[in-house]
């Protein structure tokens, strides 16, 4: 029978749709396959940077991004993913993510913490806000983000200028930098708070900790 | 019976450009104009899908039936638009990085499916894949234009971070006008409303001029009254 006289049987639309649908599926599982490897590899390369980014060079001699810890920190809380860079089998420093709300989405945001609750560096790992505006907390548009370094809880008042606090808020943008603000200050909270879990320095049983293979 | 691609590329470009004659696709336009450099990254990434999706619906035109054609073109362009944005993210990591808030954008541009249905699903392989080319480039050249003055107004740069997206020797893209921010305005929403407007009129405008001096005297007001 010629194309055209299949085409209008009243069941030849549902089975094209239903076939296209289904080749549609297969490619895309076959490409998701095909790709996976290299975007894991893509993922714990850009963590590998950034881990690179937060911590002064040289300040570890372990491979810290093979080293993720998750730490119980609060309860009910989800867990904490902690990187540990050692010196001498000492814990020197922590890097961490904390999250903020901003304009546009959630702000993920990568710090690291020396053991004396200092700032080492922040950097905003993944954001969705207006390009030209928020995204200045990114180091590619704007230095604001190198503010963070070096600041504790005490030695700084942890609010953007305009809520009476130390930092900037850009033109036309507020509530980006108050979230990246506000996820900061949150994360030293949590990290005084925990200070001997999160180092993982605290009595074996008071640590709840999995994963930690090959950490040190 | 295709359409000489001289036709097509004037077409796309300008005559039945995406955004200033068909004015379609506006929602991404006015999202992502903030910058030279996001327009022109939208722009080349919904190219390149243009010209693919038109491509695919071509080759199917001949046994895709009318009562199920806009679901089906509907889930090509939407996988094909996956496939790429996973491709990049596993191949073109640092330019995905740049470009992969735009990617999952183009399925929603409803220049795709308009020119999947208005062009590809009518005409040959060839011509489809000129046709996506050419209406791809004339998005690309509307977003850039837009960028640009909403750019330059809004935050007194040009083409800032170009060099991002198309790598470290464009840095001389990179133009700052002047040191003091701008209109804030220009970056807003309400920026991407004004400065369309602009150039909507002033393409109607040169157009008519155009037409006056090759010696068919068209009336310009060709615009209904506004009844919406």
């Amino acid at each position: 029978m010629h194309l055209e006289e299949w085409k209008r049987r009243p069941f030849y639309p549902p089975l094209l749709l239903g076939a296209v649908a289904l080749l549609a599926s297969a490619s895309l599982a076959w490409a998701a396959s095909a790709t996976r490897e290299a975007i894991r590899e893509a993922e714990a390369r850009d963590l590998r940077d950034s881990l690179a980014q937060v911590l002064p060079q040289g300040f570890a001699e372990n491979d810290i991004a093979a080293g993720g810890v998750r730490v119980d920190v609060e309860a009910g809380a989800s867990p904490l993913t902690v990187y540990r860079a050692l010196r001498d089998g000492v814990t020197r420093g922590v890097v961490f993510t904390v999250s903020g709300k901003g304009y546009g989405g959630e702000i993920a945001v990568l710090m690291a913490v020396d053991r004396e609750g200092r700032v080492l560096g922040v950097r905003v790992l993944k954001h969705t806000e207006t390009p030209g505006l928020g995204d200045k907390i990114e180091t590619a548009k704007s230095d604001w983000i190198r503010d963070f370094s070096g600041k504790t809880l005490e030695t700084a008042n942890w609010a953007v200028k305009k809520d009476g606090g130390d930092f900037d808020q850009f033109a036309g943008a507020t509530i980006t930098p108050r979230a990246v603000v506000n996820a900061v200050r949150d994360g030293l909270e949590t990290f005084s708070r925990h200070r001997a879990v999160i180092l993982g320095e605290a009595r074996a049983g008071a640590e709840k900790e999995n994963g930690q293979g090959g950490a040190s | 019976m295709n359409p000489p691609v001289k036709t097509l590329v004037r077409d796309g470009i300008w005559d039945n450009n995406v955004v200033f004659a068909q004015m379609l696709a506006l929602c991404p336009t006015m999202a992502v104009t903030t910058s030279g450099a996001n327009g022109l990254g939208m722009g080349l990434a919904t190219t390149a899908v243009l010209a693919t999706s038109n491509v695919l619906v071509a080759l199917l035109r001949g046994v895709v039936s009318q009562e199920v054609r806009i679901p089906v073109f509907i889930v090509l362009i939407a996988s094909l638009v996956t496939v790429v944005d996973m491709a990049l993210n596993a191949w073109l990591h640092e330019l995905y990085k740049v470009l992969g808030l735009f990617i999952a954008l183009i399925v929603v541009n409803c220049a795709i499916l308009g020119r999947a249905e208005a062009f590809a699903s009518r005409n040959g392989v060839r011509a489809s894949f000129v046709d996506g080319l050419a209406m791809g480039l004339g998005f690309t050249f509307a977003l850039v234009v837009i960028g640009l003055i909403r750019e330059g107004l809004g935050s007194g740069t040009l083409f800032a971070q170009a060099s991002q997206l198309l790598g470290a020797r464009f840095a001389f893209l990179e133009i700052r006008l002047h040191e003091h921010g701008g209109a804030l305005l220009m970056i807003l929403p309400p920026g991407a409303f004004a400065v369309m407007g602009f150039l909507l009129a002033g393409k109607r405008v040169l157009d008519a001029r155009l037409e006056t001096r090759r010696g068919n005297a068209v009336a310009l007001p060709q615009i209904p009254p506004a009844s919406a």
